[in-house]
Parts: structure tokens; sequence; C-alpha cells
């Protein structure tokens, strides 16, 4: 019965979540940090969003505002956040309860300290199934055994009746999972899911949202500093910096007609197994912006190799590409104009000089 | 390996660092039972060379670099560290040799004091060793903090906390350097960094070993940092090793399907590169009651019988190039061997 209850009207395409200048600043002795400033963006039910970014770009921030698990003393909200049509910025707790767990749900990074060490396993996941869905004691515990068993836990039962010691950090995580699925979410927030585990688990698990989704046709936003994770996992990038969109677009149309300098610095200091051992990696100089005082311009002005005068001082507008719609970014030289290919040459021709 | 055999290590005399039949147990409370976390591995680094270490949580890797540093000190096994053997070294000769190694660790923040200026923690290996006079040991401090990327200025007024992630990793490296030794052990040194930080910190390693004419061992999970800064990889699975090659030729063609797994599932940063399926299902059993034969083969998909009961041995098949598996993806079967049961 559950199946059925958690997956329908869940049918069919259209936009889920719409968000609109959404800034997020908190207030602190050393001043507003404008964590979030002014994002834009919009996912359709069933697709998947990465965000990607360093530390301190703004991307954790964003995901949560969306949820409203921010603190709400001492922070500023602005704009919107519409979810199946409803504005749902700065409600209060008391009137998310019934959104959170039902419509949306998150996994964060560190499924160790995720769980409540002093609680079944089986309990926490009948937890929302009994508050939420009203479910009955024995229901909820069919339920959870099938959950764990669709995010394939060898023996659920055993399981159950287990505490979060007992597990290791992937079974951890995808009893996490269990418990974000529990009631039917349509949209899932995934905060850096896979960063704690090895890789061969972290393929595991990504594959395992990507089921779940497909399954259960919901929302994904994932939230990560990894670009190798995004590129297989998601149907769009946004790439975050400083509290700002600056670049957005499908996922493969992103990987090859790159704008933004800095989504390029970004893939290229990854390490690649494809290119022989000791080649040297490309940096990207300095530290992100205090966004207590972020530069004017760009904010990627400071670091940017490609910077003029112009971007210093005055700040790109994220812009559609003139031939895709889709792709949007921010930048006054993006890669490939004539500014950026000239900055390039002057680049390697320093380059050469000094080898 | 996930065997065991020492057809790998060389026999030349610019070797720095030889371990051979490491191994090394916990006891797991009272109850008579011992984690085997390092079960009999073997292996060598040249002077100047990278040897990365690799394998998924649990698989010994952190223990072996602890280990050679004799923290704590093996369960049996022999560490040759400049021709001295370190397993029975006492006292004062025990830390007079670990100066000349140095470990660098994974959380830069919680392995510098929090309370202390961060000019002093990088002094204070000199201020043990009583070596120079203030004016010469900060005058090393200052230009080692200078090679590393940190202004000696604000080192000297500030604590750790006023720094950040990756500035704290070079803080580690400088305070790693300034007893000149000639083996830096990095355990996972960028697992905690961003990947624009990450590439600073590898350039800057990078630098620093061929200036200072260093030797590394790189403990790391993530097979993209190691090949990239190793020369040789050892790759490490539940206690054992199972193929130890020159990074290139690792990468190109892995023979244990152990590496071929950690291979697959590395996240390619091309979207037109079709994700591959999941190689490898489950997670390694415990290191409490490893899985006789080869330790892998649970897990294998070439695994048979042969694997579940006789423990492969590592053997050559390419230039440098060794692997412990009957049945390696190249190079051939491994030829029968008679075991005995007293075999070990």
């Amino acid at each position: 019965m559950s199946a059925q209850l958690q997956t329908a009207g869940r049918q069919g395409g259209g936009t889920l979540i719409e968000v609109e200048n959404l800034q997020t600043h908190f207030t602190t002795p050393r001043g507003v940090v404008r964590a979030v400033d002014g994002v834009t963006f919009s996912l359709e039910r069933g697709k998947a969003l990465g965000v990607v970014g360093e530390s301190g770009s703004g991307k954790t921030v964003l995901s949560r505002t969306i949820m409203g698990l921010v603190p709400r003393r001492g922070t500023h909200l602005g704009g919107a956040v519409r979810f199946e049509g409803q504005d749902i910025l700065g409600r209060a707790p008391k009137d998310m309860r019934g959104v959170w767990g039902k419509e949306m749900a998150m996994i964060f990074q560190d499924p160790m300290t995720s769980l409540n060490p002093l609680m079944k396993i089986g309990r926490q996941i009948e937890e929302p199934l009994r508050n939420h869905l009203g479910m009955g004691r024995d229901d909820a515990r069919a339920t959870a055994k099938r959950l764990l068993t669709d995010v394939r836990i060898p023996e659920a039962e055993r399981r159950l009746d287990q505490y979060p010691h007992e597990l290791s950090g992937g079974m951890r995580q995808r009893v996490m999972i269990a418990i974000a699925m529990a009631c039917g979410p349509t949209m899932l927030f995934a905060d850096e899911p896979t960063t704690a585990l090895d890789v061969t688990v972290q393929a595991q698990i990504l594959d395992l949202i990507n089921e779940q989704r497909r399954d259960r046709n919901m929302s994904v936003i994932l939230v990560t500093h990894d670009l190798g994770v995004v590129a297989g996992h998601t149907d769009e990038i946004a790439v975050m910096y400083g509290g700002k969109l600056v670049e957005k677009a499908p996922t493969r149309r992103l990987f090859a007609a790159m704008k933004m300098p800095y989504t390029e610095a970004l893939l290229q200091s990854i390490p690649k197994l494809d290119e022989p051992s000791h080649t040297r990696l490309a940096t990207i100089p300095g530290r992100p912006p205090d966004l207590v005082n972020p530069p004017a311009g760009c904010r990627f002005a400071p670091r940017c190799p490609y910077a003029r005068e112009k971007c210093l001082n005055e700040e790109p507008p994220l812009e559609q590409t003139s031939d895709d719609a889709s792709h949007s970014f921010a930048c006054w030289y993006p890669v490939g104009s004539p500014e950026y290919l000239d900055k390039r040459a002057e680049i390697d021709a320093q380059k050469v000089s000094v080898a | 390996m996930a065997g065991t055999g020492k057809a790998h290590l060389r026999d030349t005399d610019d070797i720095i660092l030889r371990v051979e039949d490491l191994v090394m147990e916990f006891p797991v409370g009272r109850t008579g039972l011992k984690v085997n976390a390092v079960s009999g591995i073997s292996f060598d680094v040249r002077r100047g060379e990278t040897l990365g270490l690799v394998g998924e949580s649990g698989c010994g890797k952190s223990t072996t670099g602890k280990a050679i540093m004799q923290l704590p000190r093996p369960t049996s096994g022999s560490v040759l560290f400049e021709g001295v053997e370190l397993t029975t070294l006492q006292g004062q000769e025990m830390r007079e040799a670990r100066t000349r190694m140095q470990m660098i660790f994974q959380d830069p923040i919680s392995s510098l004091n929090p309370r202390r200026k961060v000019r002093d923690i990088v002094r204070e290996p000199l201020v043990i060793w009583k070596r120079g006079t203030t004016a010469d040991q900060l005058g090393k401090v200052d230009a080692l903090l200078e090679e590393v990327g940190i202004d000696p200025a604000r080192a000297a007024e500030s604590q750790p906390h006023q720094f950040s992630g990756g500035q704290c990793q070079r803080i580690s490296i400088a305070r790693s350097l300034v007893l000149d030794p000639t083996l830096i052990i990095c355990d996972e040194p960028v697992s905690a960094l961003d990947v624009s930080v990450q590439a600073q910190v590898l350039n800057l390693l990078e630098d620093l070993k061929t200036k200072h004419g260093l030797t590394l061992i790189f403990v790391a999970h993530d097979l993209a940092v190691v090949k990239n800064i190793s020369d040789r990889v050892a790759v490490m699975y539940l206690g054992k090793m199972c193929e130890v090659a020159p990074s290139d030729v690792l990468f190109q063609a892995p023979a244990h399907h152990y590496t071929a797994v950690l291979k697959d599932s590395i996240p390619v940063p091309d979207p037109e590169i079709a994700v591959a399926q999941v190689a490898i299902e489950g997670e390694p059993p415990s290191p409490v009651l490893p899985p006789a034969g080869c330790r892998f083969h649970p897990r294998c998909p070439a695994a048979d019988e042969r694997c579940s009961s006789e423990e492969p041995q590592l053997r050559e098949i390419g230039d440098g190039h060794f692997v412990a598996c009957h049945h390696p993806l190249v190079g051939g079967e491994a030829p029968v061997t008679v075991r005995s049961a007293t075999d070990a």
C-alpha cells in the first residue's frame, strides 16, 4: 500500500521549485555575511541539479535556506522560494513540518553524526512514517524493512534492531537515504553525500540516489565540490562563487562549452587519471572572497587570470548564451571570447619565456 | 597478496626504507580476538622516490604509515630505515631516528596546537632538539614559512584558527621540514581540502620534494591524486598488498581485479564518458576474521576455488610491475604452487 501512496500523483514534469533572487545574510560580530546573494534558478520534477563550488561559496547555505533550515534569528532572508507554486521562504518551523520529510528531505555529509546513536535503526526509520503518514506500529515496521531492502542493505530484518555504531559508514549513509525516502519526498537535498565515503562506496551511493530519483520521479539537488561526482549524476549544473550563481547549464553542455573562467579553473585543478604522473596541476591563486566585504565588480576577478579593468569595477550580470537559452553565465570576457584569447596568448608566452 | 611475498623488493644501494613482513595486530577487548590491521606486507622506497599507498578505509594503509614511525611498534616484521633497524631501537636512539622521518596528517587544523602561535608551532622541534641559537631558529622557521607560502609576520602573531584549512596544511608541512628529514609520510594530506586548494598543496609537495631532496610515502584513497604525485603505487586490501607498479603502468593496465575496481569507481569529470556500472557490491569484510586464501576473493568477479584456499604470492608480470593474484587481468595465470600447512 505504501508504495502506491508514496508515488501517487507524482508523475509528469513541470516546475517543482522556483528560487528567485534569494538572499541569505547572516549578522555576525564582523558584519553582515552575504552567504547567498541573489540566486535565481528553477528545477523541474524528476531532474537532478548539481550545485558546485569551493568551501564558502554558499552552496550549503543555499540548500538549507530553500529547505528552511537556517536559524531565523540574526538572519535576513530576501527573494522568494516557490515550492509547487507556494512561497515557503521564511515560514515558521511549525508550518514547515508538513513539508519536511513528506515533500523535502535531506541527507548530510557525515553519516556518522546524522543518526541518533541511542536509537535503533528501525525506530529512526519508523519515526517519520508514524508521525507524517500516521502508520501503525506494524505497518511502519514492515515499511521500514522494505525501505532498507530498497537501499540494498542485506539482512534488513536484523538491521532494524541494530544501533548506528554497528554499521559501517556506507551502510549508515544508506540508512540516511532510507529515512529520507520514507515519506516519499518530491525533493531530495544531498549535501556532499559521499565526501566521507570510500570511492567504491561513493559510486554505490550515487547510483542508489539516481535509482531512487527515477523510481519516484523525485527532484534532487546534489551539493558537492567535486565536478567528477556531478558529471555523471546530474541533468544540470549550477556553479556558485562568493554567494552568487556564476554559471548554469545542462551537464553535457557545461562540460563541452564552459564559459566562466572559474568553472574552467575548477575543472583544471582536478588531477586526472589519463594524465601521466607528476603532471603539474593548474591552481587557482588566492582564496575565495570575504563575504562581509565582497570585492566590487566580478567577485572572481581578483583571482582570475583573464580579468581586466572592467571586471574589477562592474559586476557582470547572469545572462543567457547567444546560442542556448538553457546556458547562462556571469562574465564580461568568457572563455573563447577575443579578450580571453588575447590574455591566454599572453599567459602562454610568459610561460614559454620562463621555461 | 591480497597475498604475501617479497619478489618486488629491489636490491640497490639507494633504498632508504625497507619494510619486510610487517604485521600489526590489535587485541579486541578481552575476547582473545584480534584486528589484523596489517598482515605481513613488504615494500621498499628508493631515495627521492614517492611511493603511493592506496586502498579503502580499513585496508591498513594509515596503520602502515604509522608503523614505519613505530607509532605504535609493529607486532612483528622489520623496518630498515637508512640502514638502521627501527623495531629494536629504544629511547634516545629512537627519538633521534624519528627526526629523520616526519608525518603530515589528514586534518590540518586539529594537528596544530590551537593555543600557540603558528611561528612557535613550527619552531618547536628546533627548540626541543636545541638546534642553533634563537636567531638561527627563527631565521630557519621564517624561511620555511615563506617557502610554503605563509607570511612569517602573520604567523608570529596568529593562532591556527586564524588560517584556512589549506594554510594550516602548509603550516604542518613547514613544521615537518624544520628538522631536515629525509622521509615524509603524508597520511591523506589533501583529503580534507577543496579541489583548488588540493592542487596548490600537491604542487607545493612536488616543489619541496625536489628542493629538499625528500622521499615521500603518500597515503590516500583518491587514486587520481595518488597517480599524480607518485612514482610507484602499492595497492592494499584488508591488510595485504595486491599490486605494486610504477604509477603510469598501474593505471594503464591494472593486473589485480581490486585495482581495476578502484579505478572504475572514480567519478570522471566528463559526462560524455558513460558512468560505469557499479563495479563492486558490498564493503570490505571485517579485519577481525579476514577471509582465507586471497582476502579479496569474496568480492572478486574472477574468484574460484583456488582463491579461497591458497594465498597468492606477489610475482613480477612486467618491468617493476608485481601482482598477487591467481587470475590477473594481465600477465597470465599464476603457477600452481604446492603449499603445505606450515607454509606461512
